[in-house]
């Protein structure tokens, strides 16, 4: 048994530096987050799909929607995944110029995409349709508003990772770093793909 | 030695090697890291988890007497009819807060301790994946639970019971701000919960010593692993239900409001589908303690490990198909209680498997019946209990008859006490030389044991007899003309069961005694070794150096330190253990071998502070915006501070090096 | 949000096998466009579409979901240990949630 232990040390990657899967612990933390949000997300969309229909004789989803509108507002935050996906790959490729202008464009789509929700919000507002007007009401603004609320975070964090990277503050891996922020923008893309369906396009 | 050490005390000093991490040239401008390895500092800032692992474990015993206190207060209440001791209205608060202690508050951070101080030793690793993660899910956990608690002198507690139902739990019935700290302490533990899953789950999968693949994983890390799994996927669902909780409470949203045509099932599913889960979560963690135990004390390996590995997984799989068997009397509909029956009764399969294996390691085995045995044997009995009525309310008709009634009680007392904490308290026996250096007394363990047992039937046996006669949980008062006489009087059974709770208060209370009497002046330092262990928590020192192992262990079995000292020299599949080594020889090899560089991360201010600014917001989401934003301010600078910090200090932080430590560094 | 022990991960080949060009992603971007624009005209031509129309739209969802998943996202070309994680808990939504409305007769209305 004393063998075995005495040459142990031919396996040991010095240190702590050692990862038994070769995986980076980052993406695999990150990719367990999405998969958790799943069941965040998935709440919140069931909840609507239950309440959608009631909202005794206040304003529908199918009076409110304005789905030329939404649809163009989806397609921006369509569009955003490909500028995300374009600056993760210009982060492999070291670009730190094109890494820096794709995730600044990808972080202006989020932020069109995010006006264009506010714009949404109030002109609802207007029509009569409050947070606090029905179970459809409710269940509505807090749905979209979590996801608002996620592509705001995106984009503060995205801006944040452009500064750090002009002034080459990026704490560990770069490449990674990039990657990671990449996941979960499309993660957020991908819900709104969900939503985009099952509450806009679906009748109640 | 009150210099400050380097973080690697072994040999070489942190340098060069780690170029990947840009590093400014000091990690905050002005402030220098807090890199302390004594005094208060090294406690408040460590991202060591073995520190944080002993601070769970100190902050949730002290929530256990809180807990406690409150339950002692409901069983004063009921021990003869018509109670004084309580109102109507205090009485459920108790019993909601008393839950929510001993769940939140108790038994997850618990078993959170020993999963944070035991999973990187177990795996052989120096620390977790995410060090400063772990130290923030700490202290999100303790704020949580202090704000939670802060509700008693801000207006009274939660009354809702554990599971809050809505809308019972909405304003109109629930006026006071109770549910409101409730709602909010929960989604900052919650925090605490998944953002420590994420991080033992990593460092399980990647922090593993070479050669120990998935089937040579010691069983309580298993176990750990299918928790943190559980807690995972089961808090984004709770947090969806907190959310809409706050939002009908606070900001007026419909979504339990019956009048607006709102389904009062809603939150029911909701809490559910994370609660049975949950109640895996709870117990999971000490059927591994128990599991690690028996082998060791019955000097044969885990019978059928592969099983008890696939067994837990399967349960946590079941447990997310089987929530609404606490909704049968809710009025589901006959095919999904039909349904939801029957994969309960699927789940007690791998329960009772796990029963089976247990039993198995210890047949034929050597039994030393030593504290931690006497509550591992403890679990597997009074668990089987528990379980037995668990089946019982998984057939529908009988359900709708134990509902609400004190049977539920005795049911899941007997698998959250007897199955959970008896575990627990069987690891702290079994561990404590590992985390203090120091044995918990024996004899005394034995009073403390038997004087736990004895009070927890006689504080919950009866509960099934009060229950099957009909007494309701959570009423505040019996009374005496409805009691019956004879065998079943009710009367004679409550008080009972209020004496029970008084026994079970004083064993308890033995187990402080016993820490105070075994950690006088005096007493011996534990031996390396004290129970012929088997996993590799013991190639190492007690209590452990910080860094862990001096080298990363080798792996080439399950039960690694064991056949590390025994060699099999049986033939024809007849084992014949020899000791070749004793513990100490096994430990010198490995220090004899220490690892050159060992690169430890540097404590952090950023964890506290970022858990800080979580109950600040939370008081602000009741009281004031103000505060809200305040809140949410510092948690930005920390999010900021933490992103722009890099894992070890600059070398500017440390004291310059002195003699001692020119010395450590002299002997690599 | 790391710590020391990850810094030095096998990078090389984490990213090098990372399918797409440029060019392959504005390929998808272009044909997840096009997926929502049908998607678009399926919701003004319910009247024509009769019973395709709600599983029509349902599986052009699910392709757009799993094409980002699959290649913006990397899963396709991943460690299958990621595509584990998210699987789960995708699962685990899609499973319960479904039950749980199921229970409430939302899939009878
Ligand atoms: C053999 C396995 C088990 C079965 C078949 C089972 C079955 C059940 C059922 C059907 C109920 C609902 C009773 C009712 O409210 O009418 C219930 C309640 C409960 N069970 Fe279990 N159970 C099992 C194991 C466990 C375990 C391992 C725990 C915790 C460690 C646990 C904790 C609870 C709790 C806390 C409740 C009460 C919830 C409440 O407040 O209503 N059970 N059990
Ligand atoms: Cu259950």
């Amino acid at each position: 048994m004393a063998d075995t232990a005495v040459h142990a040390d031919e396996h040991v990657d010095h240190g702590g530096h050692y990862s038994s899967t070769g995986l980076s612990n980052n993406k695999l933390a990150m990719w367990m987050f999405l998969g958790s949000e799943c069941l965040l997300f998935g709440g919140l969309i069931s909840t609507y799909m239950l309440y959608r229909g009631r909202h005794s004789e206040n304003l529908g989803p199918d009076q409110v929607w304005d789905i030329p509108f939404t649809s163009a507002s989806s397609f921006v935050l369509l569009m955003s995944s490909l500028t995300m996906v374009l600056a993760v790959s210009s982060a492999v490729r070291d670009d730190d110029r094109n890494t820096k202008v794709w995730l600044s464009v990808t972080a202006l789509l989020g932020a069109l995409f995010v006006a264009g929700q506010v714009y949404e919000f109030t002109t609802f507002y207007r029509e009569g349709l409050g947070f606090t007007t029905s179970l459809f009401s409710s269940s509505f603004y807090t749905l979209t508003g979590f996801h608002g609320v996620h592509v705001s975070v995106g984009i503060i964090m995205l801006m944040s990772l452009v500064g750090m990277i002009s002034k080459n503050k990026v704490v560990g891996d770069k490449k990674e770093t990039v990657e990671l922020f990449g996941l979960y923008w499309h993660f957020v893309d991908v819900v709104w793909i969900l939503i985009f369906t099952l509450v806009y396009l679906i009748p109640a | 030695m009150a210099i400050i050490e380097r973080p690697s005390d072994a040999v070489e000093v942190v340098d060069e090697t780690t170029p990947s991490v840009a590093t400014p040239e000091s990690s905050y401008g002005v402030f220098r890291r807090p890199v302390e390895t004594t005094g208060w500092k090294s406690w408040l800032f460590t991202i060591d988890h073995k520190k944080l692992g002993i601070m769970y474990g100190v902050v949730a015993m002290f929530f256990f007497v809180v807990g406690g206190i409150e339950a002692m207060l409901l069983r004063l209440q009921l021990a003869g009819p018509n109670g004084t001791v309580l109102s109507a209205d205090k009485y459920n608060q108790m019993f909601t807060m008393h839950a929510t202690t001993m769940v939140f508050l108790f038994v997850m951070p618990m078993a959170a301790a020993f999963a944070n101080y035991f999973v990187p030793l177990q795996i052989g690793a120096r620390d977790v994946a995410f060090p400063r993660i772990n130290a923030f899910g700490f202290w999100a956990f303790l704020f949580g639970g202090l704000f939670l608690n802060t509700s008693w002198f801000l207006g009274g507690g939660a009354d809702g019971g554990w599971f809050m139902y809505a809308p019972n739990s909405s304003v109109a019935f629930s006026p006071s701000n109770g549910v409101d700290f409730w709602g909010l302490g929960l989604q900052i533990t919650g925090v605490a919960s998944l953002t420590g899953a994420i991080n033992l789950i990593v460092t399980v999968i990647n922090l593993r010593a070479p050669g120990m693949s998935l089937m040579k994983l010691p069983i309580f890390t298993w176990m750990v692993l299918v928790v943190q799994f559980l807690l995972l996927f089961a808090i984004p669902v709770i947090t969806v239900a907190l959310f809409m909780l706050m939002f009908q409470r606070s900001f007026d949203a419909t979504f339990f409001s019956v009048e607006a045509g709102a389904d009062p099932l809603l939150w029911q599913h909701l809490f559910w589908i994370f609660g049975h889960p949950e109640v895996y979560i709870l117990v999971l963690p000490s059927f591994g303690i128990v599991s690690e135990i028996l082998p060791v004390f019955s000097k044969k390996p885990l019978f059928g490990y592969p099983l008890v590995v696939f067994s837990g997984a399967a349960i946590g799989f079941v447990g997310w198909g089987v929530w609404a068997h606490h909704m049968f009397a809710s009025g589901l509909g006959p095919i999904s209680v039909a349904a939801f029956s029957v994969a309960t009764m699927a789940i007690a399969i791998p329960t009772g498997v796990k029963i089976v294996n247990w039993t198995l390691t210890m047949w034929g085995g050597k039994l030393r019946f030593t504290v931690p045995m006497l509550y591992s044997v403890g679990v597997i009995v009074q668990f089987t209990i528990g379980g037995l009525s668990g089946v019982t309310h998984s057939v529908a008709p009988s359900d709708t008859q134990q509902t609400d009634t004190y049977y539920i009680v005795a049911h899941f007392h007997y698998v959250i006490f007897g199955g959970a904490v008896l575990g627990l308290f069987a690891g702290m026996y079994y561990w404590w030389p590992k985390m203090f250096g120091k044995m918990l007394n024996e004899r005394l363990g034995r009073v403390n044991f038997w004087f736990t047992i004895i009070g927890m039937n006689l504080t919950f046996g009866p509960m099934h007899i009060v229950g099957l006669q009909g007494q309701p949980r959570r009423m505040y008062v019996w009374t005496e003309n409805r009691a019956g006489d004879g065998f079943f009087n009710i009367g004679f059974w409550n008080l009972i069961a209020s004496i029970g709770s008084f026994v079970l208060a004083l064993g308890i209370l033995l187990f402080f005694v016993n820490i105070y009497v075994s950690h006088r002046k005096g007493t011996e330092k534990a031996p390396l070794d004290p129970w012929d262990a088997r996993s590799l928590e013991w190639i190492t020192t007690n209590p452990p150096k910080e860094h862990n192992f001096d080298r990363l262990p080798q792996v080439g079995h399950l039960d690694e330190f064991f056949h590390r000292k025994y060699e099999d020299r049986g033939s024809d599949g007849h084992h014949e253990f020899h000791q070749i080594a004793t513990a100490e020889e096994v430990v010198a090899e490995e220090e004899n071998n220490a690892d050159g560089h060992i690169h430890l991360p540097s404590p952090s201010y950023w964890p506290i502070l970022l858990a800080f600014s979580l109950p600040i917001m939370a008081y602000g989401v009741i009281y004031n915006v103000f505060l809200l934003i305040g809140g949410a301010v510092l948690g930005l600078v920390s999010f900021y501070g933490w992103g722009l910090e890099p894992h070890t200090a600059p070398e500017d932080d440390y004291d310059p090096p002195t003699g001692t430590a020119m010395e450590v560094a002299a002997h690599g | 949000m790391s710590t020391v022990t990850e810094q030095h991960n096998t990078h090389g080949d984490d990213h090098a096998d990372h399918g797409l060009t440029d060019l392959g992603y504005i390929k998808i971007a272009i044909f997840l466009a096009v997926i929502t624009a049908v998607e678009v005209v399926f919701s003004y031509t319910q009247d024509q579409l009769g019973a395709a129309f709600l599983p029509g739209l349902l599986i052009l969802m699910a392709v757009k979901f799993f094409m980002v998943l699959l290649y913006f996202m990397h899963l396709k070309f991943d460690s299958k240990l990621f595509s584990l994680m998210f699987y789960i808990g995708l699962v685990l939504a899609v499973g319960c949630y479904a039950v749980f409305l199921a229970t409430l007769h939302f899939f009878q209305s």
